[in-house]
């Protein structure tokens, strides 16, 4: 058992630093692709040198981080073949099929078109450049689409079958899967912060330019841009987090109750603003779950549903334990996680009693256990359980992961609407030192604020690699712990390079960016 | 460019002009060959090191078809992990 949880913990750290580093490079994509082509727009309408020098200017930046991060998602393949066999092979198709039509759509008319980007300034038409540099973007978009639906249907499976004879969930509604209320609303959460994410390197690089007094009208009309898009990017990355807050409610309840630290729920329910978690509370213990708080009353109910500020939130105890109240306070029906275990006990048996029946060849039995399995699949990964405790994710990185996504998430808007105001009503202030160290030390805020977000997504979800049907534990291969280490630590290193490299280029670009001079172009 | 000069490409058929548009490019890329030299060891890397000879397909390496796979998972399912 020790042996089994070295490797479930190893491959969580490995698939937790290859998805984390991906990261770094696909919403910087997203942002810059996007920026870009609002920049080669202004400069088709208003055919200025300074606005084609800009957009060039961005568009290297752009390729650099795209060339660095192009394939690092491909490790995550590897890691699903060799570390998560199970998993890999218990997915079937619904996991596949997403990731194919990534690899084959939105990869193919991202090459395609950013070949266009870098080659085709003097081979094609402007208007087929520009096409070729929105297409970019949207094929950037496109791409994480299909990721982010393999993600979703991890949190919230839906729109399969399990077929006990292939052992493989098999889809039987594309739409179903594609559409789920977690993935809409995690794909436009996660693609809006990408927006956010390069608004904010734009807005930062430029202020590297004010500092130097180098390029001031170059860095004032990319802070616009940037400005602009990081602005819009936050507004609805905010109201999309309020979706995804909402479907979370509704579709993992346990992870809403960690990323709240809450325990016990109540009829109109507070939120934490922010607090510090008591050390010392467990589920199983009465102890105060917090040790100091700034709290919003019935905040948290309203948030799931501003009409009934009474409502109750159910915390981890009221979960396991299957309590749920309507408005009034009364108790409504809930199945508590005792239950559950039994029931996903009942799938394990009937899976069992499917494969000696198949073995024997006796049909009826098979038909008997199929209907059983069925009937308690819901919970099958919970028959993997010893006790409705270990269904509770980690409460406190889960928790600060949240405060800290939503605190950065809050000062971005500030930031992105105090740097517009600036260069609009009062550019003269960009020259001061401090705004433009401002400027320059708010991407790496955002990159937290980015991380964070994820580790609220795949940490609050756990014990689950398939939320109810799949525990990490169940899903992991037959390989030793030293060979995952070894390869951790293979790609540690490879990933330390790579992004020396990215750093090291983008510098070097940027350095020699200011050095250009823009202002002698004509407008 | 002097339009005799032009008049050949415009006559070349597509695939010869796509190939004539990525080789102009590649020709006259600066910082796009060091990024290219990064891509193509990074790939070497990925490909010929890592997925060769660190990351197999378990069950692939381990079982002749998917009937044997799907028994592997069931057992390891039921059994393994209880």
């Amino acid at each position: 058992m020790n042996d089994l949880m070295s490797v479930v913990d190893w491959s969580r750290a490995q698939f937790a630093l290859t998805a984390m580093f991906h990261w770094l490079f696909v919403p910087l994509t997203l942002g810059l692709s996007l920026i870009v082509a609002i920049m080669e727009t202004i400069y088709l309408r208003t055919r200025s040198e300074r606005w084609l020098a800009i957009t060039k200017f961005w568009m290297l930046l752009f390729g650099i981080n795209f060339a660095i991060g192009v394939a690092t998602g491909i490790i995550l393949e590897f890691e699903f073949g060799t570390n998560w066999s199970n998993y890999s092979w218990f997915v079937g198709d619904i996991f596949g099929a997403p990731l194919a039509i990534e690899g084959l759509l939105a990869f193919f008319m991202e090459s395609t078109f950013i070949a266009v980007m870098f080659f085709g300034w003097k081979k094609v038409s402007p208007g087929f450049h520009l096409a070729a540099t929105w297409l970019t973007a949207l094929g950037a978009t496109i791409s994480a689409l299909w990721i982010l639906v393999a993600n979703a249907w991890m949190q919230y499976p839906a729109g399969m079958e399990f077929d006990p004879v292939q052992m493989r969930n098999v889809m039987d509604n594309f739409g179903e899967v594609v559409l789920s209320p977690v993935a809409i609303n995690k794909f436009f959460h996660t693609v809006l912060s990408g927006w956010v994410l390069g608004g904010v390197f734009v807005i930062g690089v430029s202020c590297w330019f004010l500092l130097k007094k180098r390029n001031r009208d170059f860095a004032l009309r990319s802070i616009k841009v940037g400005g602009w898009v990081g602005f819009a990017g936050i507004i609805l990355t905010l109201y999309t987090g309020h979706g995804s807050a909402v479907v979370v409610s509704q579709c993992q309840p346990m992870k809403l109750a960690a990323m709240e630290g809450l325990y016990n729920g109540t009829n109109g329910q507070s939120l934490v603003g922010f607090g510090i978690l008591n050390p010392e509370k467990t589920p199983q213990n009465d102890a105060d779950p917090m040790l100091w708080e700034v709290s919003i009353p019935k905040g948290l109910s309203c948030l799931i549903d501003w009409r009934n500020p009474d409502g109750f939130v159910p915390g981890i105890n009221d979960l396991i334990d299957g309590k749920m109240l309507d408005t009034a306070g009364n108790p409504v029906p809930a199945v508590s996680y005792a239950e559950r275990i039994a029931m996903g006990k009942k799938a394990h048996d009937a899976l069992r009693d499917f494969d000696r029946a198949m073995v024997e060849g006796d049909t009826l039995a098979m038909n008997t256990a199929r209907a059983s399995l069925n009937e308690n699949y819901r919970y099958f990964g919970y028959g993997y359980l010893e006790s409705p405790y270990d269904a509770v994710p980690p409460v406190a990185l889960t928790f600060y992961s949240f405060r800290i996504m939503v605190m950065a998430g809050g000062y971005l808007l500030l930031f992105s609407i105090v740097f517009l105001y600036i260069a609009y009503r009062r550019p003269a202030i960009l020259s001061r030192k401090w705004l433009s160290w401002v400027g320059m030390l708010t991407i790496p805020v955002v990159y937290i604020c980015s991380q964070s977000g994820w580790i609220v997504a795949e940490v609050g979800r756990q014990p689950w690699i398939i939320e109810g049907i799949m525990p990490t534990t169940a899903a992991i291969s037959k390989i030793s712990v030293a060979s995952v280490q070894l390869t951790f630590w293979m790609f540690a290193a490879v990933f330390t390079a790579l992004l020396a490299a990215e750093i090291s280029i983008m510098l070097k670009q940027i350095a020699k960016g200011s050095k250009t001079n823009y202002e002698s172009l004509k407008d | 460019m002097p339009d005799s000069k032009r008049q050949p490409r415009q006559q070349s058929s597509l695939p010869v002009r796509i190939y004539r548009f990525y080789l102009d490019g590649f020709k006259a890329m600066t910082v796009g060959r060091s990024l290219w030299l990064l891509i193509l060891i990074k790939l070497f890397i990925l490909f010929f090191v890592f997925k060769l000879f660190f990351f197999p397909d378990v069950l692939s390496r381990d079982y002749d078809n998917d009937e044997q796979r799907a028994a592997a998972v069931r057992s390891s399912l039921i059994d393994d992990k209880r």
